[in-house]
């Protein structure tokens, strides 16, 4: 079974240890849930139903907002997760990061 | 705990710093120079370049290079320059000489262009080699005498589970042997505040971290950049905020003894925090750290004679001067570019190390490599630069550039 680290008890996210398909998977030393999309290593998926505007935890720290609702299984990244800072990450692509406010031609 | 008590032979600097290197630096002092420091250089290897590109001078780059110049691993300098700009390869020359290191400089123009300024330049490093293996005295190092600088780059979200809390657990092991250990991108630190203060050893270092997180949250808001990338939020991290908690694990669990600027050493044994934003000026000079290199040179300027390099996604830079040792914590990227990669950090994830156990592997590592093995990127010939303009308000050079 693939394996998701929580780094600390008030988490409300967890970091994906390697590529996993919409699966169940463990969440180490908290039991296991089931993804609701496939999610890259790195990438991380919510642990708890997070409301809209509720604060993104991990580390045990406030990493962000979520934009919208988001539930247990969830990938949780650009799509809706905001940073506190960083106005310009509202604009960056989903998959690859790519900035979307850069002028090209 | 036996890798902290090793010992190796290092060169002796007359103020008393020790080098895991003897080499000799080509510093060129215009963009104009850039080809023929290089051609002097090619097939030297214990030669290395860096250079200023701009014709108008910066008092910050000049700082810079002359504290690489100065470097404990450095034993000889030739300054090269053309001939019209600002920077003056004879006033670095002479600065280097007062170091007690032989240095020598020309400009091309006065030499009659290439050909005949790299056949001088190579005469040159030929003479500046002989005699500093003549006179270098090799004296004992060990773990203490060690400053080790570290930066992450083309992070992703195994960084902050792996990579850098190995390199943290290191850290600690560096602080408690009596060395010196550098870590930066303070803009990395973006909503953090609270827990930068609460590691400083003393009332006035927290006031100059909180000083150093304000500058760096305002810089970053000024220029509309905050230090993530495409690559970072395609590994997987998501804001500022979640890289910044990732790279901070880097700095371990010691007080933090101070805020050091770019060109500084650390004044005493323990955890230093150096500051790289540009501080208030008339001129803006664009984002913190525009490259990995940039904040590779910062750290080498603080005298680490070895520095280290985070990443998830990999990367394949190198550095002049100071040994680089690249680790990564995510095992599909150890595996897909294992040439450029020193050190596997992903087996503390799948249970096959502890920190403990990693931070002791990667010390034996440092200790070999202080030893005269060479590194990845070093032995694959990378030897990155970036020498940029900057305004940091500043100590003087003789306070601020170790002799």
């Amino acid at each position: 079974m693939k394996t998701c680290f929580q780094v600390h008890p008030s988490d409300n996210v967890a970091t994906l240890l390697g590529d996993a398909a919409a699966e169940t998977v463990l969440v180490l030393g908290a039991g296991e849930l089931t993804l609701v999309e496939p999610i890259k290593i790195g990438h991380k998926t919510a642990i708890r139903n997070i409301g809209e505007g509720d604060p993104i935890i991990k580390y045990g720290v406030r990493i962000g907002r979520a934009t919208q609702p988001i539930c247990v299984g969830d990938w949780v990244h650009l799509h809706n997760c905001a940073s506190d800072y960083d106005e310009r990450s509202g604009t960056l692509d989903g998959e690859t990061g790519a900035s979307g406010d850069m002028n090209y031609g | 705990m036996g890798s902290d008590s090793q010992t190796w032979l290092g060169y002796l600097r007359q103020d008393g710093r020790k080098g895991i290197r003897n080499l000799i630096l080509v510093v060129y002092t215009v963009e104009c120079a850039h080809f023929v420091a290089h051609a002097i250089t090619q097939g030297e290897p214990d030669t290395h370049v860096i250079g200023f590109s701009g014709c108008y001078d910066n008092q910050y780059a000049i700082r810079l290079m002359l504290s690489l110049a100065r470097h404990p691993n450095v034993g000889a300098v030739l300054a090269v320059g053309l001939g019209c700009e600002y920077t003056q390869p004879s006033r670095i020359a002479e600065v280097v000489r007062a170091s007690g290191r032989p240095a020598e400089s020309f400009f091309i123009q006065d030499e009659g262009g290439t050909t005949k300024s790299i056949a001088k330049g190579k005469a040159t490093v030929q003479r500046l080699r002989a005699q500093i293996n003549a006179e270098t005295e090799r004296v004992p190092m060990s773990v203490a005498d060690l400053t080790i600088g570290c930066e992450c780059g083309g992070s992703d979200g195994t960084s902050g589970l792996a990579g850098n809390p190995v390199v943290g657990t290191l850290f600690d092991r560096l602080v408690d042997a009596g060395g010196q250990a550098v870590f930066e991108e303070i803009v990395e630190m973006i909503g953090l505040k609270e827990i930068l203060l609460s590691r400083a050893s003393d009332a006035e270092t927290r006031k100059e971290l909180s000083n150093a997180y304000d500058k760096a949250v305002a810089y970053c808001q000024s220029v509309r950049q905050y230090s993530a990338s495409p690559g970072n939020f395609a590994g997987g991290l998501t804001t500022i905020e979640e890289k910044s908690m990732g790279a901070f694990a880097k700095s371990g669990s010691r007080p933090i003894q101070g805020v050091i600027r770019v060109a500084q050493s650390p004044p005493r044994p323990g955890l230093w925090l150096m500051d790289s934003v540009p501080d208030p000026h008339f001129m803006q000079f664009g984002y913190t750290n525009p490259n990995d290199t940039e904040g590779l040179m910062d750290l080498i300027s603080s005298g680490a004679q070895v520095i280290l390099f985070v990443t998830g996604r990999g990367s394949v830079i190198g550095s002049p001067i100071a040994p680089l040792i690249k680790i990564t914590g995510n095992a599909q990227t150890y595996r897909r570019m294992q040439e450029d990669m020193d050190f596997d950090a992903s087996r503390v994830l799948d249970g096959g190390l502890t920190l403990a156990e990693a931070a002791e592997e990667l010390l034996e590592l440092i200790v070999s490599v202080a030893g005269g093995q060479q590194s990845k990127p070093e032995s694959l010939g990378h030897r990155e630069y970036f020498v940029m303009y900057k305004h940091q308000n500043a100590p003087s050079l003789q306070v601020g550039c170790r002799a």
